[in-house]
């Protein structure tokens, strides 16, 4: 019966996509060999040399890129920023499909991984020792990478999330910072009835703030085992998020500015945009877009749907896989295991990314750290508060970047008509579960 | 003795501009010019007219006012202050310096990676153009019909449907991520072959091959000595059209390239723009601005240089001598 629903999928899957096609073929052949793989492997490997690409978008890794050249002379790094997010996996895709050109190490969002381990495009790095740093990153994004036995990538960052406002505003207009999804939404009309150019936020629809703030709330839509996939945007965390959401839009509280854009960091700079519930990166984003309200921004946690609670949620934050399709694989584990863990970390979040790893979160240097730019504020520690208070048994879909991208056609249709965001979301879960169901996945909502 | 001088020199100034009454009648002509009557060729001045070509050259310069006012602004001054006028401080020096040295100085080697594709790539469709349009101009062989459909139909069929088919058959042949998967592609030109076919067809005439041919000169001799130079006109016209094709284009280096290293200058700027859009990236907005009008002087610088040769080409045939 197992048996059967996998080749229907595989099937399925090579049908829907060249993609597939490719990686499942090349899973087969890969699946002989791999037993062979010890640690062993990848010393002999390191000490013969060679070069691996990595394709990835951040720019802490090149720094690491250097380090890893000087501690091992005959590996040649080649980074290559290949695009960011669903830019980078569709060339990923597409290097797969042409069957040349595939990197050796790529850079790949926690929420768009379960798309390129169901697909077996990407290497399970347990045969090469990955299992052993089981207890290295904090839960969250472990829970990420891993999948029964295997783990699909080593995590590079998290994104705990936390409260960023801009406490000079709050301030002018005497506006208590709030705790609450409540109080935020009084703090919203207020601010916005104090000056009508004053948006307590921005939304235009975001799939993964959305999903996020429903993480948070505790709602669990999405349950995955292997080819079985549940959808449900109907529990009880999601309908506490989208109470509290449809009364923001409702009242037009949140300004149709769409984040990333000129605009956004525009509002960000001059007031406009009070506050941000955003994965714990944000603070190098802010430190280079909107270096003009440097001291006027403060960190808090995350407000709390249920007052007095301690509730948390990630948001982005990425890892490093290794393609099916690499040409030296033991050569990109060692770089994808320097990068992630030890030395490789602790250089990276000295250049501004936020650790995955449990060491780097809890020392004292990092805890310490004071951030100018919100005026001197030990940031770190609310953002490492919020890591350990993150619910670990969050899944994504295994083809989330799909549901991603027909977010704005469901959902998106909330925040520019009169469609309710329960309704919206209902849609959003009708399209995931039919485009699941073509692909050959058991899909029930 | 200066005085006499100063005086004569005044008194030829003050007359024409007090108005006094003018004595010699080459003075009037180009005052009182007499008013030709209004013709197709000297029409009247019509103010919907008027006020349709001022909206045009607005809608045509404001982009390029606002490019220039915007690359004077620091990533600050772009965001709080408004577009359309100069910021407080006028950074534009600054602006150019660390766009040209940013990221170890990516984009002068982005500035090169285009010099190249345009040279070799609009170039090489050039030259290739000239050739051919000359020979389906001027030969009679076989074939020549089903040449002119194929062209006809090449025109026809957008360069953005051909990206996907040519990356597969190139990354068949191993030349993705290389220069060369820009510049093979940048070699055919269907429209320049066209142009040129016509230009040549109007601009040499059939008895000056024939009196070369008589003289004794070879068909190369004569190509190079009497037609190259007489299809200077519509060779600087089709060198433009490619050259500004090659420049701008994206799609085709967007699937191709994956090494920044060989990116060209439209897919640096857009990747500089991507950064600002990622978690831990840098929003590097006031370069990409300055960026920006950097990557447009040179194509302005050419026009402007090559413009009379396009301007006495673009009429060539159209009369009947």
């Amino acid at each position: 019966m197992r048996t059967h629903t996998t080749r229907r999928l595989l099937g399925a899957l090579a049908v829907a996509s060249a993609l597939a096609l490719t990686a499942t073929a090349c899973g087969s052949d890969a699946g002989d060999g791999d037993g062979g793989n010890a640690p062993k492997d990848v010393k002999s490997a390191l000490e013969k040399g060679g070069k691996v690409t990595v394709w990835a978008w951040e720019p802490t890794l090149k720094k690491v890129a250097e380090d890893f050249e000087k501690k091992y002379p005959n590996v040649d790094v080649e980074l290559v920023n290949a695009g960011t997010g669903d830019k980078q996996y569709t060339a990923l895709q597409n290097a797969i499909a042409a069957g040349s050109g595939a990197p050796d190490v790529a850079q790949v969002e926690y929420y768009a991984l379960g798309q390129f381990a169901i697909a077996k495009s990407v290497e399970d790095l347990s045969p090469y020792g990955a299992e052993k740093f089981g207890k290295t990153f904090t839960p969250g994004p472990w829970n990420a990478v891993t999948q029964d036995k295997a783990v699909y990538a080593l995590p590079m960052d998290s994104g705990p999330m936390a409260f960023f406002y801009n406490k000079k505003v709050f301030d002018k207009h005497r506006i208590e910072v709030p705790t609450t999804w409540d109080d935020y939404v009084a703090a919203a009309r207020a601010l916005h009835k104090a000056d009508p150019k004053i948006f307590i936020t921005n939304d235009t629809g975001d799939a993964g703030a959305t999903t996020s703030l429903i993480w948070q709330a505790g709602g669990r839509p999405y349950k995955a085992d292997g080819t079985d996939v549940t959808v449900d945007f109907g529990d009880a965390g999601t309908k506490k998020y989208t109470a509290t959401w449809q009364k923001l839009l409702d009242e037009k509280l949140v300004a149709p500015v769409s984040s990333w854009s000129d605009a956004w960091y525009k509002g960000l700079a001059d007031g406009s945009l009070a506050t941000l519930s955003i994965g714990a990166w944000m603070p190098a984003n802010l430190t280079s877009g909107v270096a003009a309200a440097s001291g006027d921004w403060r960190v808090a946690p995350l407000p709390q749907w249920t007052k007095g609670d301690k509730a948390s949620a990630e948001n982005g934050g990425s890892s490093l896989a290794v393609p099916k399709a690499a040409k030296n694989k033991e050569l990109a584990y060692a770089f994808t295991e320097f990068a992630t863990t030890g030395a490789g970390a602790t250089t990276r979040v000295s250049a501004g990314a936020f650790p995955a790893t449990r060491a780097d979160l809890e020392s004292k240097a990092f805890l310490d750290a004071p951030f100018p730019y919100f005026g001197g504020q030990k940031a770190n520690q609310v953002f490492a508060e919020s890591a350990r208070n993150v619910g670990t048994d969050w899944s994504y879909l295994p083809y989330q970047v799909y549901a991603n991208s027909v977010f704005n056609d469901t959902v998106g249709k909330a925040y520019v008509s009169s469609t309710e965001l329960t309704d919206g979301l209902k849609a959003w879960q009708d399209a995931s579960v039919k485009y699941g169901k073509d692909q050959g996945f058991s899909v029930s909502d | 003795m200066t005085t006499p001088l100063t005086t004569a020199a005044a008194t030829e100034a003050a007359e024409p501009a007090g108005g006094a009454p003018v004595t010699t009648p080459a003075a009037t002509t180009p005052r009182r010019r007499k008013r030709l009557p209004h013709t197709p060729l000297n029409p009247r001045p019509s103010i919907p007219l008027t006020l349709v070509t001022g909206l045009a050259l607005l809608y045509t310069l404001l982009p390029l006012a606002w490019l220039v006012i915007n690359s004077t602004k620091d990533q600050k001054g772009l965001l709080d202050s408004f577009g359309l006028w100069f910021a407080d401080d006028v950074n534009l020096w600054d602006n150019i310096t660390r766009t040209l040295t940013y990221d170890d100085g990516v984009f002068v080697r982005w500035l090169l990676n285009t010099l190249l594709y345009v040279a070799a790539g609009a170039g090489g469709a050039t030259v290739l153009a000239v050739l051919g349009g000359y020979a389906l101009a001027k030969f009679n062989f076989p074939g020549r019909k089903a040449v002119f459909a194929v062209v006809l139909g090449a025109v026809a069929v957008p360069g953005t449907a051909l990206a996907v088919p040519t990356f597969l058959m190139f990354s068949k042949m191993g030349l993705t991520n290389t220069p060369w998967a820009v510049i093979i592609p940048s070699l055919i030109s269907p429209f320049g072959l066209y142009l040129m076919w016509v230009f040549a067809a109007e601009a040499i005439p059939a008895e000056l091959l024939e009196a070369a041919r008589v003289d004794g000169s070879g068909e190369l001799r004569t190509f190079f000595t009497i037609a190259l130079p007489l299809l200077m006109p519509g060779t600087v016209t089709v060198l433009l059209f490619s050259m500004v094709a090659t420049w701008n284009n994206y799609f085709l280096p967007l699937i191709m390239i994956k090494d920044p290293d060989w990116y060209p200058l439209t897919l640096g700027l857009s990747a500089w723009n991507a950064q600002a859009q990622t978690a831990g990236g840098e929003a590097v907005f006031d370069l990409i601005i300055t960026g920006s009008l950097l990557t447009i002087v040179p194509i302005v610088v050419i026009f402007l240089l090559l413009q009379r040769f396009w301007q006495s080409g673009l009429a060539a045939g159209s009369v009947k001598e």
